[in-house]
């Protein structure tokens, strides 16, 4: 990485290098747990907390590992992390926990984290990679929440529902029905419109970045209209 | 000298585009009239509403794609798949219901994969089957066919379909359904004492089968598909349903007529299966396609949970149609059998 600057850090995370919709990484539980808005956030933000951890301690350790043995020492970073998370939500969020089940353990084996360990952390000071652990994970994190929204409305007609397993008992009444007297379009619940709204994100951000190109390529400088090419063959004398 | 340099082949196809997709229509006619006359005009609102939905979504697909929108919606095949995807869908069923269906059909089966010729999936089968795991309890729901209950008129038709929550609907198990259900009964008493049974199948449904057995036969003479695939299909589904009718006890799965004329069969064998862009294209492979497409039918409808099998059976094996192809393809043109093979 050559350029650890934070402005660069966080446009890569949240946008041009989005672990989810770009580098296409961390699939199975993007796709397995966004039937609703509350298990997106829960391992949305148990998938911050774990990259920050593992990366921060990737980074600390980076010059006295050798190369041989990295990719262990890595794991076992992350699965220590991803335990310490699964017993803090058995501990406040437990219904979540157990909503979750085994896609909290199964972080440990998410590519995004073992990614950023050794293609950033590994080769950079501490705080550029807490901060690329931090950043990543809100990347990951928004199209979580995002899918999550999508499919909690078309399957179900409502928003936010059972908050309360996360926030607390005040959350219960966050939720929203959009649509009253909706007829719960199934699909998007069940596994195939994970696939399906996954692609229709990866295709809007697609069709942004086309449309940012086309903006930018339309700001360049044209050579004025009647302008000359200069001469550059020929003797000079 | 100026002469015309024209390579060969030579052979000239006189069916455009246009011409197959409106034989494929006519010859739905004969089916949607004796769907009608036994369960009312319920299929006909479908249709019509189809239609226009997928006329709808076509343009809008062909617009934000950037193509040439008349050139396009002119051939036909939007329409197609609006009739096949309407005829499948049970009678009386909600606008939003079809509207659902065609969206699932045209946009996500057909113009995400690339339009027209590009489609892995059936499009139809496939907005068959969102609807189906989406709204399982509407896909369900059968008229009575007239003789055992009353069939709705035009209007009550009309208003199933655009005021959907004012409407009664009075729907009946369909014979495929009860017999699924049957454990009790020998096959003989089970005919007798269901309505729904008429000589060889369900009532209505035995003609509604022969209607697209003839459509289906025009098509054939009309060369718009070969035979391989839905003989193939009709074939295995036919020979499997003997081999487990075992003489009609209260454990056997039905009568191989009783398979043939029910349900969906012959409108699947002649205008789903044959589907030129999502079959096997080797003659052989086509055989193989609809002999395994008969096999999953018989196997769905006896064992599975589903009221009918075919949109199943036909989307999982338009999966292996290209690995079908691969292992069947012909022998080419002056190359002796065999003799690739070292």
């Amino acid at each position: 990485m050559a350029d650890t600057s934070y402005k660069e850090l966080s446009l890569n995370g949240l946008w041009k290098n989005n672990p989810a919709i770009v580098q296409l990484l961390g699939l199975c539980p993007l796709l397995a747990v966004t039937g609703s808005v509350v298990n997106s956030i829960g391992l949305g933000l148990a998938t911050i907390v774990v990259l920050m951890c593992s990366n921060t301690a990737v980074s600390i350790i980076r010059n006295i590992v050798s190369d041989a043995v990295r990719l262990p020492a890595f794991v076992m970073i992350i699965a220590a992390a991803v335990t310490c998370i699964e017993l803090l939500m058995q501990a406040f969020a437990y219904e979540l926990y157990q909503i979750l089940g085994i896609f909290l353990p199964l972080i440990t084996t998410n590519c995004v984290i073992l990614g950023r360990a050794d293609g950033f952390a590994a080769r950079n000071r501490v705080m550029p990679a807490l901060y690329d652990g931090f950043i990543m994970g809100i990347g990951f994190a928004l199209v979580l929440v995002l899918l999550g929204a999508m499919r909690e409305l078309l399957g179900t007609g409502a928003l936010f529902a059972n908050m309360d397993l996360l926030f607390g008992p005040g959350a219960a009444s966050w939720q929203v029905t959009v649509f009253s007297n909706y007829e719960p379009f199934l699909l998007a619940i069940l596994p195939p419109g994970a696939f399906i709204f996954t692609g229709l994100i990866i295709v809007l951000k697609n069709i942004v970045d086309d449309r940012i190109k086309k903006y930018q390529d339309a700001l360049k400088e044209r050579p004025a209209k009647g302008s000359k090419r200069v001469r550059v063959t020929g003797t000079i004398s | 000298m100026a002469l015309m340099r024209i390579t060969s082949p030579h052979a000239h196809g006189p069916m455009s585009t246009q011409r197959v997709m409106q034989n494929v229509l006519l010859a739905t006619v004969p089916g949607i009239v004796v769907l009608t006359h036994f369960f009312g005009f319920g299929t006909l609102v479908n249709i019509l509403w189809g239609s226009v939905v997928a006329l709808a979504c076509e343009a809008l697909a062909l617009k934000l794609r950037g193509r040439d929108v008349g050139f396009y919606l002119k051939d036909c095949s939007a329409l197609v798949t609006a009739f096949l995807l309407c005829i499948a869908l049970p009678p009386y069923a909600p606008w939003w219901l079809i509207a659902v269906g065609i969206a699932s059909s045209i946009l996500l089966a057909k113009h995400f994969y690339g339009g027209l010729g590009y489609n892995p999936f059936n499009p139809a089968m496939v907005g068959y089957v969102v609807l189906l795991i989406s709204f399982p309890l509407q896909m369900t729901q059968w008229a009575p066919p007239r003789g055992v209950g009353e069939v709705p008129g035009l209007l009550e038709a009309l208003q199933a379909c655009f005021m959907p929550a004012s409407y009664d609907a009075v729907t009946m198990a369909t014979p495929l359904d009860v017999l699924r259900q049957n454990n009790s009964l020998l096959l003989e008493d089970l005919w007798k004492e269901t309505a729904q049974f008429g000589r060889w199948a369900g009532i209505g449904w035995e003609w509604v089968n022969i209607a697209f057995l003839a459509g289906g036969a025009w098509l054939l003479y009309q060369r718009i598909f070969t035979w391989h695939a839905p003989v193939a299909m009709l074939a295995s589904l036919a020979l499997l349903a003997a081999l487990f009718y075992d003489g009609g006890s209260s454990a056997s799965g039905g009568s191989p007529l009783f398979h043939l004329l029910s349900g969906a069969t012959m409108f699947g064998a002649f205008f789903i299966v044959t589907d030129p862009v999502t079959s096997a294209v080797s003659l052989r492979g086509r055989l193989i396609y609809g002999a395994l497409i008969g096999v999953l039918i018989y196997t769905i409808r006896v064992r599975g949970n589903y009221p009918d099998a075919v949109a199943f059976a036909v989307l999982i094996m338009n999966f292996a149609a290209p690995f079908i192809d691969h292992y069947t393809q012909p022998r080419t043109y002056g190359h002796k059998r065999g003799e690739h093979k070292p």
